[in-house]
């Protein structure tokens, strides 16, 4: 079995479960790559359509390559009154990106978010899926000097 | 903090969420005993009684929504809604922080009045790391042997607020895109895989174990008659201490932001709060001493929703905030309906070009006949309530409109 088909089996018992399968897939590169969204449009017997149709529903998932670091912005109204848009422009200056690009070298992609849940410490991005508080200037440098 | 009433974060922090041995020691799992010792007809009409509604948004009576699972069918499940989508609102991941718990308890009752054996949580994607205690969680709790003979799966959501609508968190765990079905039928009677569903939020279902193991007659004298029990709120913007509180639900709105909040940050004056997350209504000062029930809420045109408090300082641009909401709204309709699909898409614009200076005294009106057609005409309640934030800061802040509007 390739690797994409080890992830997706291990979630094959789950009914319904294609979007866990996902999940796996994403922890694993970051983004769900097409052969391996054709694979588990097979094993959960959808559509390749369909398939394709349920990631792109979701904005947690990705369906492009991403770099190694996804950092995702809250730019949800609390967030927004503790200063987000400043944030994010910081953090393009920071990478040399806009909102939707990865770094050239293939380090950093950059996204919006709505709100992932964490408002008693706003501003909040969240790289990879980790939170990360208050975050202003100053401390944007250390998260992103961290990122190895 | 001597103002609030906890009991579902009574213990916070002094027990260990994920190990079901903590919370046995601190009286739980003896509501899910009481439960099973009870017929299934006593034990919802027990629930009933409590004056239970649903603590996700909609206030539904918990013991009345049960009630209409059908006994006949072979299969029934428990879904539990932790999707948690609505910003400013990170209370159920509190809950199940400090009491995890005491939410599979509540599902176990649940599963005992519907006679079901499979529960899911359906958490958010943005919450991983909740995945993994709720797992640790259900283990704990199997092994104890507390759950008995019924399972609780814990599936991932993906970024999709329209999924925290029961219907749509129904298709996303069957592996489909989180688009809202029509109602009915209920899930109640057709839900996950087409069986009798109950979906109730985690807080909801974080309650029934206190309530059977103190009684309905007790959980009714607490807070609010028409929606007893305690809430847990959650305070953001420009409030002094922007953290989480439990409190009866009589508890009134100036004391959240004044006592428990301790006031507005920096010495400023108050503007206006929204209760209930992006999707309520703003409240100008005026309506600051009302309890924050579901009833005396909506009675002020406004909501409790899921219990997010945002506030705003006199130097805030109410039409900014607004105008950042109205593009949350598009980003998330799911596009079933074009009343939603296209008025979101309507609404983010005018917003936009209001904000801009760049709009006249007309689209004002425009946005109001839209605001009309998307509360009667919209499919879900994304498409119904997203309107509301812009028509009550209509009403109630008209001035910071009109100051930024071209007059010819
Ligand atoms: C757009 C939309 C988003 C919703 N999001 C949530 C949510 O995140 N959590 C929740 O418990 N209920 C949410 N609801 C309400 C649910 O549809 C449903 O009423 C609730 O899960 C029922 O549980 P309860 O009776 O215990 O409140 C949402 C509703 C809509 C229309
Ligand atoms: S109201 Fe909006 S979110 Fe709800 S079904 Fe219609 S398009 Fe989808
Ligand atoms: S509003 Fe940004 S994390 Fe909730």
């Amino acid at each position: 079995m390739t690797e994409y088909q080890v992830i997706i089996d291990g979630c094959k018992n789950l009914k319904g479960g294609i979007i866990e399968a996902f999940h796996a897939l994403q922890d694993k590169y970051n983004y769900i790559p097409a052969e391996a969204l054709r694979e588990a449009a097979r094993q959960f017997g959808v559509s390749e359509a369909e398939a394709y149709g349920v990631a792109t529903f979701y904005s947690y998932l990705a369906v492009e390559k991403r770099g190694r670091y996804v950092i995702r912005m809250c730019e949800s109204a609390p967030c927004h009154v503790a200063g987000a848009d400043e944030l994010l422009k910081e953090i393009e200056t920071a990478l040399g990106i806009k909102t939707g690009e990865t770094t050239a070298d293939g380090k950093f992609t950059l996204e919006l978010a709505q709100c992932v849940g964490q408002c008693q410490a706003t501003p909040v991005i969240t790289i990879n899926s980790q939170p990360y508080f208050n975050v202003t200037k100053e401390k944007l440098k250390e998260i992103l000097a961290d990122c190895k | 903090m001597a103002n609030e009433k906890r009991v579902l974060l009574e213990y916070a922090d002094q027990i260990d969420p994920r190990k079901a041995e903590d919370y046995i020691k601190v009286g739980g799992y003896k509501g899910l005993e009481k439960a099973r010792s009870m017929n299934r007809r006593d034990l919802i009409e027990e629930v009933k009684k409590s004056g239970l509604r649903g603590r996700g948004g909609a206030g539904f009576n918990a013991g009345m929504k049960w009630s209409f699972v059908p006994q006949y069918a072979d299969t029934k499940y428990v879904v539990c809604n932790f999707d948690e989508g609505e910003p400013g609102t990170y209370k159920d991941r509190i809950i199940c922080e400090k009491n995890a718990q005491a939410l599979l308890e509540g599902m176990a009752i649940c599963a005992t009045a519907i006679d079901s054996k499979q529960g899911y949580i359906y958490c958010r994607g943005e919450y991983p790391f909740m995945v993994k205690l709720l797992n640790d969680a259900v283990q704990s709790a199997k092994a104890s042997g507390a759950l008995g003979d019924f399972d609780i799966e814990i599936r991932m959501g993906a970024g999709a607020y329209v999924c925290g609508e029961e219907t749509a968190l129904i298709e996303s765990i069957e592996g489909h895109r989180g688009e809202p079905r029509f109602k009915p039928p209920f899930p109640g009677v057709s839900g996950l895989w087409s069986q009798p569903t109950v979906v109730n939020n985690v807080e909801t279902f974080a309650c029934l174990p206190y309530i059977l193991t103190n009684g309905a007659d007790w959980f009714a004298g607490i807070g609010a008659a028409s929606y007893p029990g305690t809430k847990v709120i959650t305070l953001t913007g420009d409030i002094e201490n922007p953290t989480y509180f439990e409190v009866p639900t009589d508890y009134l709105l100036r004391d959240v932001i004044y006592k428990l909040g301790g006031g507005i940050k920096d010495g400023k004056k108050f503007k206006a709060v929204q209760v209930g997350g992006t999707s309520g209504a703003f409240i100008p000062e005026q309506n600051l001493d009302t309890p924050i029930d579901f009833d005396s809420m909506a009675a002020i045109g406004a909501s409790l929703g899921s219990g997010a408090v945002l506030v705003l300082d006199e130097s805030r641009d109410i039409v900014d905030v607004v105008t950042r909401i109205s593009k949350f709204f598009e980003h998330e309709s799911c596009g079933k309906c074009n009343p939603c699909r296209e008025g979101t898409w309507r609404c983010r614009e005018i917003m936009e070009r209001i904000n801009a200076g760049k709009a006249c005294p007309e689209d004002i009106e425009k946005l109001t006949v839209l605001s009309r057609v998307m509360k009667n005409a919209a499919l879900c309640g994304l498409g119904q309530a997203a309107p509301i934030p812009i028509d009550s800061t209509l009403k109630y802040f008209k001035q910071e409109y009109s100051c930024k509007l071209i007059t010819l």
